[in-house]
């Protein structure tokens, strides 16, 4: 499995490490204790389309958010995650 | 028991009939409209239950659903070994439950499972990793199960062609578990499929569950491939699908599904007589009856669903062997394949019942399910026919990640990954 690092072109999977599921939000209400347990927990697990964190541990160290096929490991989209985060709170930067 | 038991004289009777008069070990029934019990998944865990609930429960209007053959999933796939060297109190209970089934499984189930006790050798390589295999040992000894301790003169008299000399990973010692060893997998399966059939359960191959019926919070049925089944009670035991399975009865796990490698080398002579583990990094082996090495390490590290891993592992796990047992260099590999764990996020399993009324979950065995097949079977039948939990399995609830008790044996934390 390959994955082409927005910054550093396509690089062997080796170079990164995972950190998982990157759909799920963190609770704004530092109160909100099963949101937490869910947050920290609970995962959908899909077979199929996954989008995911990477770290690109062993090149340039940026996050990613990769779009792949849990089915057939085959990867749709790789991003870098800052820009992710920016999109979902709205495009403020 | 029953009229074809396999013996000397029946081998001999079809041997002289060119092995036409073999009959299938179990029957192959229509699904009835309902069932008492339905377990969804015909793997090692989902069979187990059923001859638990049969043989010690007494409920034995029971199907087993499998969407594909049995054996064909994770208990045809693992590398058989089978040990009770857990340091937790949740855990060791249950592994040592686990330990003395398999120790009497041959007889409960009249069936050959080439149950060999050859021991398991956990190796440790620096002062900090002895301490943490004498305290493993230590709880081991105050729950009853045996461990000992091996010095390096000890270790090569039984592990000879360990690389002792490596300036790199120097071997200091092991933590050995002596009634620790292997099963032959299969037959597990097999074994259990053939004695829940005796006793009256309908093992259902080819049959894929693709939803529940649930009325007023309440499991009434399974709709399948092949029709409706009704059901007072249905117990999930479906591995690496335990979340997709799930998420038809609305519920959501904290499970991520990875991708388990293993490997078997061409046949030698014998070599290596029992379970060996490398302390410095993720590498075990034993040796099959057949002669082949038979060996694996880590996950492959993110969410799979595929049964085949990749590259990058295969270069680790030889790494590792190589570091450990340089002679086997040469040998070649004959076959690797994956299978999909079910990773907790606690590295623990689930053994509980579900928000679900009627509806209950076996899951989260991450890489250690094999060894867990028939405490896991008598403490879900447990759990099904009496509705509460068998007192070895009671801190496998599901709830427990939101209140803080997980079991992390590694200490890692919510990263399935890892553990």
């Amino acid at each position: 499995m390959r994955i082409a690092c927005p910054h550093c072109g396509p690089r062997g999977v080796d170079e990164f490490s995972y950190l998982g599921d990157a759909t799920v939000t963190r609770p704004t209400d530092p109160a909100d204790l099963d949101g937490f347990a869910a947050y920290v927990h609970e995962r959908r697990n899909p077979a199929g389309r996954h989008r995911e964190l990477w770290q690109h541990a062993l090149g340039c160290q940026s996050w990613l958010v990769v779009t792949r096929d849990t089915r057939t490991h085959a990867i749709e989209a790789v991003e870098a995650a800052r820009d992710v985060a920016l999109a979902r709170a709205g495009g403020e930067s | 028991m029953t009229s074809d038991r396999y013996s000397i004289f029946s081998l001999l009777r079809e041997t002289l009939n060119g092995h036409k008069g073999w009959r299938p070990a179990w029957r192959s029934p229509d699904p009835k409209p309902s069932y008492d019990v339905v377990i969804v998944g015909g793997g090692g865990h989902g069979l187990a239950t059923a001859h638990y609930l049969a043989s010690r429960y007494g409920v034995t209007n029971v199907a087993v659903l499998e969407k594909g053959w049995i054996g064909g999933g994770n208990v045809g796939r693992n590398t058989t070994i089978v040990r009770s060297n857990y340091l937790l109190p949740g855990n060791v209970p249950f592994y040592e439950h686990s330990m003395k089934l398999w120790e009497g499984l041959e007889q409960d189930l009249n069936y050959n499972a080439m149950v060999s006790q050859r021991g398991v050798v956990n190796l440790f390589h620096s002062d900090g990793q002895r301490d943490a295999y004498v305290r493993r040992g230590n709880s081991m000894r105050m729950h009853g199960v045996d461990a000992e301790l091996l010095d390096v003169a000890a270790l090569k008299r039984i592990l000879p062609m360990l690389d002792f000399d490596n300036a790199r990973f120097p071997i200091k010692g092991a933590l050995r578990q002596r009634r620790g060893g292997t099963v032959r997998h299969d037959a597990v399966a097999w074994g259990y499929a053939r004695a829940a059939d005796r006793r009256g359960v309908d093992i259902i191959q080819n049959c894929e569950v693709t939803g529940f019926r649930i009325e007023n919070g309440r499991i009434s049925g399974v709709e399948t491939s092949r029709g409706f089944i009704g059901a007072a009670k249905v117990g999930l035991a479906c591995a690496g699908n335990s979340s997709r399975v799930a998420q038809m009865a609305g519920l959501r796990l904290p499970i991520e599904s990875h991708a388990l490698q293993a490997f078997v080398s061409e046949g030698i002579k014998p070599f290596i007589d029992t379970v060996c583990t490398f302390g410095a990094g993720h590498f075990y082996i034993s040796q099959s009856d057949k002669g082949g090495l038979v060996f694996g390490g880590d996950i492959d590290g993110y969410n799979s669903y595929a049964q085949r891993g990749n590259l990058p592992t295969v270069e680790d796990v030889a790494e590792g062997g190589m570091a450990l047992m340089p002679s086997i260099g040469r040998v070649r590999m004959l076959r690797s394949w994956g299978g999909i764990m079910d990773m907790s996020m606690d590295g623990s399993p689930i053994i509980d019942r579900t928000p679900v009324d009627g509806l209950f979950l076996n899951a989260g065995w991450c890489y250690g399910g094999f060894k867990a097949t028939p405490a896991s079977g008598d403490c879900f039948a447990h759990l099904i026919a009496r509705g509460e939990p068998h007192p070895v399995g009671a801190a496998y609830r599901l709830p427990r990640f939101a209140t803080g008790r997980t079991i992390d044996e590694k200490g890692v934390g919510a990263q399935p990954n890892l553990h």
